[in-house]
């Protein structure tokens, strides 16, 4: 591509993307960084004030009608699928629904028309019969074609949960368009680059050369309805942006465009705020917009990003504890060079949360730094205390592996924007697995032989060195039928349901990180410690299976800062992982796992019987990679130092821990150092104390 | 060396300043009624750990404690003063700040030994938290079953060696909230020239439950809870007290 120059880009500083489509480089030579306070951030205009309350208006409707306003049974969404919706076309600075009308949730069945049909009745709906018949006889879904696939393996495995949650029946997510990309080249620029890529290809037609051909086609395609759509809305974003205010909008429409037609379990924004604030600090140098004028918008887009809905089932909602849409934008954060990327755009981000009120949408993300400067660290602490509402990660760490200009998808999965994607894949039992090596396969509620039929552990107590053994052996099994599970669920997300408009905002060469979960981390660490270091005694039932756990003694407890068993769950982590890499992925997906499980612990513990640390059949295991409830017992520091041992190399989707603390266990608010004491003396002049209570008291 | 220890706490936030290495010494002389760590009382329970031990735990998540160090509480750590010298000198030695939690009961300046061993500790420690749990010498007695003649004396001698000191009151309603021993407490106070800070803290019977456990009977049976207006009263006639004879 030659240089070009476009009336949006006024004033930037050019580099090398000004030559191809390269946002990092975009940011890195025109943002500014911000050390400054937040005493510049402006309240919110009636204008806002009025919307929001519209929008508590309409959600309080919701509740009342069960969590369900709306929905579309009719109309298949697509990005072009609905004409124009608004809360208050006159008022509203940046525009856009998912449908024709705010809260009302689209029809998507490209995913499986089942989830979408049950999507609909449990609420009270039903979607249109020609649908339903069309998704059944004419046009195949990614759901019906994962079950063509699908082995009586990986059937029982899926119906006993030792594997959970795949993505087989409704949209995978966890995939980050670069947004950006519309607002900073314009829609025709981003079309000509994919032609561009189209007429690259290899010409020899392989498998994998025609699939390319044909996606790039699609997300050709779905950028000419993304400007059709915005068309609509009466913007033409097929040129750059030109003010902050299109930059938003244009950028918005991009995510817009991703939600019409994705109900992914996750659809992530990415790392906008800096790249706004670039518009934003042009804007002000100009004179053309005021910094009440930017807030505003930037809450309107905000309230937007509030409003994101899909349609799913109560089952759904139970698995994820709510209706999340981890709609999240990650800020902050360092680049290499050792600049920090706080922006005005920053803070601006995070006040909405003083300007709307606290909400867990969009799930704002600080990448934490050591070094990100003293007045922002000091911002999000009060924000953090006044609305429990941003979310923190460790950039240090992260950055290592994913550069700077990386956002995160969900809760904690890192991709570099527009240069990697996620094959999302829900997480294996590893603790119902340790089960399946101490029966043989057996699965320990339903009594069905779904792993293979390895020799069964039949001593009276159990012996480490021999249930290792066998764990190994079934945590081996266990992995590779996994994979191929996931490597069938991404083949057909790919055929069925591809995310053709989030692919279109990606460089042509992706890749592929390929995700895989782990639930039960604690229990197994400490299944298995108390089988070295104490005793464990197996209870069995008439027919022979391993039913129950005795343990006599005490053993170290993962969550103590003890190395003993702490080691058990790095290796663990370790194992598993090096049985993941030894499969065959779907279009070379670089494997990693994570350790993650925040709300479905519980889901996952109902479902696995007994475990050798004391554990009872049915009892939640703990969230993420958390040591188990009551169980750490030396205080936080020894708790998330145990949690911290595991290796990040062997699971860089992520590792989670969930921490609670009464603000009390944080520190006092009630002492008095003695700098202060003469400020509180003030307070005896007053009506505090009596002065005649000390009238008769003899000094010293 | 190795001391008698109940217990090790990773996150302290309420025993000194940042974040601590909270070290429960084993063993207390006081049994005072109010005590949530009866747990500490005996006197060579616990666990034998040795200074090493507990500075490996310090260093293994120093990053933790940037602004904190390490606490030794109990219980009573004056008790086992040679194992608290050696863990003190190490830690300074690691450029660890020290905190010393004691009710200083165990001080008595007309035994030159004990002098020495007190002077000793002192020269390796940054900050006291001094529990003074009442002005008056009776009711102090009837409250812990001691007299505080050596709980004052200690406090004037870690003054004179120029220690800086935090001083702690806890109000138990009708037992320590009576408003001119408040101001007498801090007319003491007052004279100390090393205290930095004071902490007023409410009555709370969050440690009755280990009473159960340990079958003691719980010496406050049916006393309410401070309310945090009620300490506040209490905390300024202790300022009144201090401002006073300043």
């Amino acid at each position: 591509m030659s240089d070009r120059n476009y009336e949006g880009w006024e004033g930037f500083e050019h580099g090398t993307w000004v030559r191809e489509i390269n946002l990092r480089s975009f940011i890195n030579h025109n943002y500014t960084p911000y050390d400054g306070d937040e005493a510049f951030l402006e309240g919110p205009t009636e204008t806002t004030k009025e919307l929001w309350n519209q929008v508590l208006e309409l959600s309080k409707e919701e509740r009342e009608k069960g969590g369900v306003l709306d929905m579309d049974t009719k109309v298949i969404s697509t990005i072009t699928s609905h004409g124009p919706g608004y809360l208050n076309k006159d008022k509203e600075k940046i525009v856009g629904f998912q449908t024709d009308k705010p809260f009302k949730r689209a029809l998507m069945p490209y995913g499986g028309i089942r989830m979408a049909e049950k999507a609909c009745s449990d609420n009270g709906y039903t979607v249109d019969p020609e649908i339903s018949e069309f998704f059944k006889v004419h046009r195949k879904t990614h759901n019906a074609g994962v079950f063509d696939a699908y082995t009586p393996e990986m059937r029982a495995c899926r119906s006993s949960h030792i594997i959970t949650g795949l993505p087989d029946a409704y949209g995978r997510g966890r995939i980050i368009g670069d947004y950006r990309r519309v607002a900073l080249y314009g829609v025709d620029r981003l079309i000509e680059d994919k032609e561009e890529q189209k007429q690259t290809t290899r010409s020899t037609m392989y498998a994998e050369i025609i699939r390319d051909r044909e996606e790039l086609s699609e997300q050709i395609r779905a950028l000419h309805q993304l400007k059709e759509m915005a068309m609509s809305y009466g913007f033409d974003i097929s040129k750059p942006a030109k003010n902050t205010q299109e930059a938003i909008q244009w950028l918005y429409f991009g995510y817009l465009g991703a939600i019409k037609e994705q109900n992914g379990a996750a659809m992530s924004l990415g790392r906008t705020a800096t790249f706004l604030d670039i518009y934003a600090e042009r804007d002000l140098k100009n004179g053309t917009f005021t910094e009440s004028e930017i807030q505003e918008m930037v809450d309107h887009f905000i309230m937007k990003l509030r409003l994101v809905k899909f349609a799913r089932t109560p089952e759904y909602n139970a698995l994820f504890s709510g209706d999340p849409q981890w709609v999240t934008e990650s800020l902050a954060g360092m680049l290499v060079d050792g600049r920090h990327l706080v922006t005005k755009m920053t803070y601006r981000y995070i006040h909405t949360l003083e300007n709307l009120g606290a909400a867990p949408e969009p799930n704002l993300t600080v990448l934490w730094s050591t070094r990100l400067p003293e007045n922002f660290k000091r911002y999000c602490a009060k924000i953090s205390i006044e609305t429990s509402s941003l979310q923190y990660e460790n950039d240090d760490m992260m950055r290592i592996t994913r550069g700077d200009d990386y956002a995160i998808a969900c809760c904690v999965s890192s991709m570099k924007i527009g240069k990697e994607m996620q094959f999302f894949g829900a997480r294996a039992n590893l603790a119902k697995c340790l089960l399946y090596a101490i029966n043989g396969g057996v699965d320990e509620v339903s009594r069905k032989q779904v792993g293979p039929e390895y020799l069964p552990i039949t001593s009276e107590y159990l012996d480490y060195d021999e249930v290792m053994h066998k764990y190994d052996a079934m945590m081996r099994w266990l992995a590779e039928v996994y994979v191929n599970t996931l490597n069938i669920i991404h083949y057909m997300h790919d055929k069925y349901c591809y995310e053709r408009l989030q692919m279109a905002l990606h460089d042509k060469d992706v890749k592929r990180w390929f995700a895989t979960g782990i639930a039960g981390l604690s229990v197994v660490a400490d299944s298995l410690s108390a089988i070295k270091y104490a005793k464990v005694k197996v209870i069995r039932d008439e027919t022979g299976l391993a039913v129950d756990y005795e343990v006599e003694g005490d053993f170290p407890k993962y969550g103590n800062d003890d190395d003993r068993v702490d080691s058990i769950a790095r290796n663990i982590v370790h194992i598993f992982m090096e049985h993941i890499r030894k499969n065959h992925t779907y279009r070379e997906g670089v494997p990693t796992t994570s350790i993650l499980t925040i709300t479905s612990n519980v889901v996952y513990g109902k479902a696995t019987g007994s475990t050798p640390d004391g554990r009872k059949a049915g009892e939640p295991f703990a969230p993420g990679a958390n040591p188990m409830h009551k169980r750490d017992t030396h205080g936080a520091v020894a708790s998330l130092a145990s949690v911290s041992k595991l290796s990040y190399l062997d699971a860089q989707d992520g590792i989670s821990n969930t921490f609670s603390i009464i603000p009390g266990a944080l520190g006092k608010e009630d002492r008095i150092f003695t700098g202060d004491i003469d400020v509180d003396l003030e307070c005896l002049n007053g009506a505090c104390v009596s002065p005649t209570l000390f009238e008769g008291l003899d000094a010293d | 060396m190795k001391g008698f220890i109940s217990q090790i706490e990773s996150f302290g936030t309420v025993d000194g300043p940042g974040i601590r290495l909270v070290v429960f010494f084993q063993g207390c002389p006081l049994r005072c009624k109010y005590c949530h760590n009866p747990e500490t009382w005996k006197i060579g329970g616990g666990e034998e750990i040795s200074s090493d031990e507990i500075l490996e735990l310090y260093e293994k998540n120093r990053v933790f404690y940037s602004k904190g160090g390490i606490t030794a509480t109990g219980g009573e750590p004056l008790l086992q003063a040679d194992f608290l010298i050696d863990l003190f000198q190490k830690a300074k030695k690691a450029d660890i700040h020290t905190c010393l939690d004691t009710s200083g009961i165990v001080f008595n300046r007309n035994n030159s030994e004990n002098l020495k061993t007190i002077e000793k500790i002192l020269e390796v420690t940054d900050l006291v938290m001094l529990d003074i749990k009442h002005i008056d010498s009776q009711k102090h007695k009837a409250l812990t079953g001691s007299g505080n003649e050596n709980i004052l004396d200690f406090a004037r001698f870690v003054s004179e060696k120029g220690v800086k000191m935090m001083i702690r009151h806890v109000v138990v309603p009708g037992i320590t909230d009576e408003p001119k021993d408040l101001v007498k407490l801090g007319r003491f106070i007052g004279k100390l020239k090393t205290v930095v800070a004071l902490d007023v803290l409410p009555y709370h019977t969050l440690g009755v439950h280990k009473y159960r456990g340990l079958n003691i009977p719980y010496p406050l049976e049916g006393v309410p809870q401070t309310s945090q207006e009620e300490a506040i009263t209490a905390r300024n006639y202790i300022l009144y007290g201090i401002k006073e004879s300043r």
